[in-house]
């Protein structure tokens, strides 16, 4: 038996619609198949992971979950739909975790250092330099692969673990909040540095939600509206045909890691300044690595990685809620993560070849068909 | 004091070299792994977890050799037989390597390890100066120089090693001449993950025999740039990962004396090693152009 494909003359509408959901349907598969393994009963693992969650749609009593649950897609969207424009123009960063941090780490500088000064224009200006360190902090993987053609998966990668190590030294060393015991971390900010909640009387979702969708759309926009978009698309599809048209490869490298280490920083900031309040050790849960998943979980496409980041964003407030419902170690969240994006890429080859299992050798069937 | 400071660089170097050379092969055939990071780790915890189970190392290396290359083939099976795009799925097998390895090991940690005793041949061992560099040291040290040579002599000398790199450098006229480039990449592939598993055992039975989770802490993408660093040539491989095993060393080191600099700040040394190596290696661009296979990830669907 093998498995053969057959390229279809056009990209499957169908398929393009539809790998997406498929490829949740087998997770939800594989997932039930992992939690019977571990013991649990699949169907109350993959209702706390799916149902429970999403309890304070019809349940107000339970609404502070919905607003976790903004809280927890808010990074992903922000940094999935910055890593989609790279991605579709074909620059490979992967280390929007770094970008996050970075952006975490620049825009806490006035609260840090100046906790004196306090007024409406704190927050903006954190914002705005959240966004520029993030953004610098990616062009260094693009100035490394404009000027010296250097592999930007590897350097934008290795990136994160400098970033890392960096913040980890900032808040156990010279920000460490002499007045926090032993627990690193830096002093907690003012309340002119915290970003507000959009309505606090139910939960404590922040304006970084509102930004994702804002930034989301604007992308969506960009991509499919304007001049810019059509260069990202070319460029990635084709290099040759970009150059011929007059696009530059060396700009849209900067374009790309610029706007994704920009939306990748200020996820960074939101989540400092929004639920966390000051900056530690473990302001990220990866976010910058799950991005990756919602990017591809969404098809590329902005508004697809809203409702994908969602998804992903389910996974873990559902793993929490596992964990305490039924034992499900937390770590299950990750695999299962990685299990969706198998998924994912599986499927979207339905989008551009028909699969054929055919069940006899080769040189027999074109026997067969000789003969009839 | 100088052939224990060359034996612990042996050890950190170790590592890097076996997943390096493992994917030193995989991207001769033309297939880019980024998965090198999550089939290490997943070597790691199982090489771990059989070895406690079964109180036996040995089985344990075994485990990890057997679990890479099983690991690595479903990264195969989507990059070679239903064509995705290849950065992608490793970067997938990474992400669920990472997250399985820390849901099957959650029970092992803070488990005592299982350690593989480094060889001991009475007379030899005892020698002066170089009687425990070249006679006393983990097994698996032997196996990762022996492989590095077996392998330069296969790529380089051999028959079948002239057809993976020619799968690697033009599939389609290798499938012209009647190769199967799909059967070869799979193989070349499984060793590849065979390796990963063999480096990621070694971490978790030799380097620190006990379980941590993350344990690999980006080795495997350090041995992805040793790939780029040595322009895939495997005797470059061994002159990298004992610079890169030089300089974690030297930083370890360097925190013991406690010289003023932040451990954190030191613990970064080996990834902006990293990226300075690669920057000024690839900034050769005619150097990168003639040593890197051409079909390297590229996809590949035989027209029939």
């Amino acid at each position: 038996m093998r498995i053969e494909l057959v390229k279809r003359p056009q990209h499957s509408a169908l398929f393009c619609a539809l790998s997406p959901f498929l490829a949740l349907g087998l997770t939800l598969v594989a997932g039930a198949i992992m939690f019977s393994l571990l013991g649990k009963n699949p169907f109350h693992a993959l209702y706390y992971y799916f149902i429970d969650p999403l309890t304070g749609i019809w349940d107000p009593g339970n609404r502070w979950q919905l607003h976790e649950l903004a809280i927890k897609a808010a990074p992903l969207i922000l940094i999935a739909v910055g890593l989609s424009v790279c991605y579709m123009s074909n620059n490979w960063n992967i280390g929007a975790e770094g970008q996050f941090i970075a952006g975490a780490v620049v825009g806490s500088i006035i609260p840090v250092l100046l906790p004196g000064f306090q007024s409406w224009i704190v927050l903006p200006l954190m914002l705005l330099l959240g966004m520029a360190g993030g953004a610098a902090y990616g062009a260094i993987p693009a100035f490394f692969k404009v000027r010296f053609n250097t592999n930007e998966i590897l350097t934008s990668l290795m990136l994160v673990y400098v970033a890392q190590l960096f913040n980890d030294w900032l808040v156990r060393g010279i920000w460490r909040n002499p007045e926090g015991m032993s627990f690193p971390g830096t002093i907690r900010f003012s309340e002119y540095a915290i970003l507000p909640q959009i309505w606090p009387d139910s939960g404590r979702a922040h304006w970084g939600f509102v930004f994702a969708l804002v930034a989301a759309v604007a992308v969506w926009f960009m991509m499919s509206k304007t001049l810019k978009g059509f260069e990202v698309k070319v460029l990635g599809q084709s290099p040759r045909a970009g150059r011929f048209a007059g696009f530059s490869q060396a700009r849209m490298v900067f374009f790309a890691f610029l706007l994704s280490g920009a939306l990748a920083g200020l996820a960074g900031i939101c989540e400092v300044a929004g639920p966390i309040e000051h900056l530690n050790e473990k302001i990220s849960i990866g976010y910058g690595f799950t991005a990756i998943i919602v990017a591809f979980l969404g098809r590329l496409n902005p508004l697809g990685i809203v409702a994908a980041g969602l998804i992903l964003a389910l996974t873990y407030l559902g793993g929490e809620s596992a964990q305490i419902a039924i034992g499900v170690s937390d770590k299950a969240v990750r695999a299962f993560q990685g299990m969706l994006l198998f998924f994912v890429l599986a499927c979207d080859t339905l989008i551009h070849y028909r699969v054929r299992i055919i069940r006899a050798p080769a040189v027999k069937t074109g026997e067969a068909a000789q003969n009839a | 004091m100088l052939e224990q400071i060359i034996i612990t660089i042996a050890t950190a170097a170790t590592p890097l070299l076996i997943a390096a050379i493992g994917e030193l092969v995989v991207e001769r055939s033309g297939v880019l792994n980024l998965g090198v990071e999550g089939m290490m780790i997943m070597g790691a915890v199982s090489g771990f977890g059989v070895a406690l189970t079964t109180g036996s190392p040995w089985l344990g290396v075994f485990a990890a050799i057997i679990v890479g290359a099983l690991f690595s083939l479903l990264f195969g099976f989507l990059t070679l037989t239903l064509v995705t795009n290849q950065v992608a799925t490793g970067l997938a097998l990474t992400l669920l390597g990472v997250g399985l390895s820390g849901m099957i090991g959650e029970t092992l940690v803070g488990q005592p390890g299982v350690k593989l005793e480094n060889i001991y041949i009475p007379g030899l061992t005892e020698l002066p100066f170089v009687g425990k560099l070249f006679f006393g040291q983990d097994p698996i040290f032997y196996i990762s120089i022996v492989l590095t040579f077996a392998v330069a002599w296969f790529l380089f000398k051999t028959r079948a090693g002239l057809t993976l790199r020619s799968v690697g450098d033009n599939h389609g006229s290798a499938h012209a001449l009647g190769i199967n480039v799909i059967g070869i990449r799979y193989l070349a592939v499984m060793f590849g993950g065979a390796c990963a598993g063999l480096a990621g055992g070694f971490l978790s039975l030799v380097y620190t025999p006990q379980w941590i989770e993350n344990m690999s802490a980006g080795r495997g993408w350090i041995a992805l740039a040793l790939v780029v660093f040595a322009s895939w040539r495997p005797l470059r491989v061994l002159a990298g990962a004992y610079l890169f095993g030089a300089v974690s060393i030297g930083q370890l080191h360097a925190q013991a004396l406690g010289i003023g600099i932040p451990s954190q700040l030191l613990s970064a040394l080996p990834y902006l090693a990293t990226i300075i190596v690669l920057v000024l290696i690839s900034r050769n661009r005619r150097l990168t152009m003639i040593n890197t296979p051409a079909s390297l990830g590229r996809p590949f669907v035989p027209d029939r």
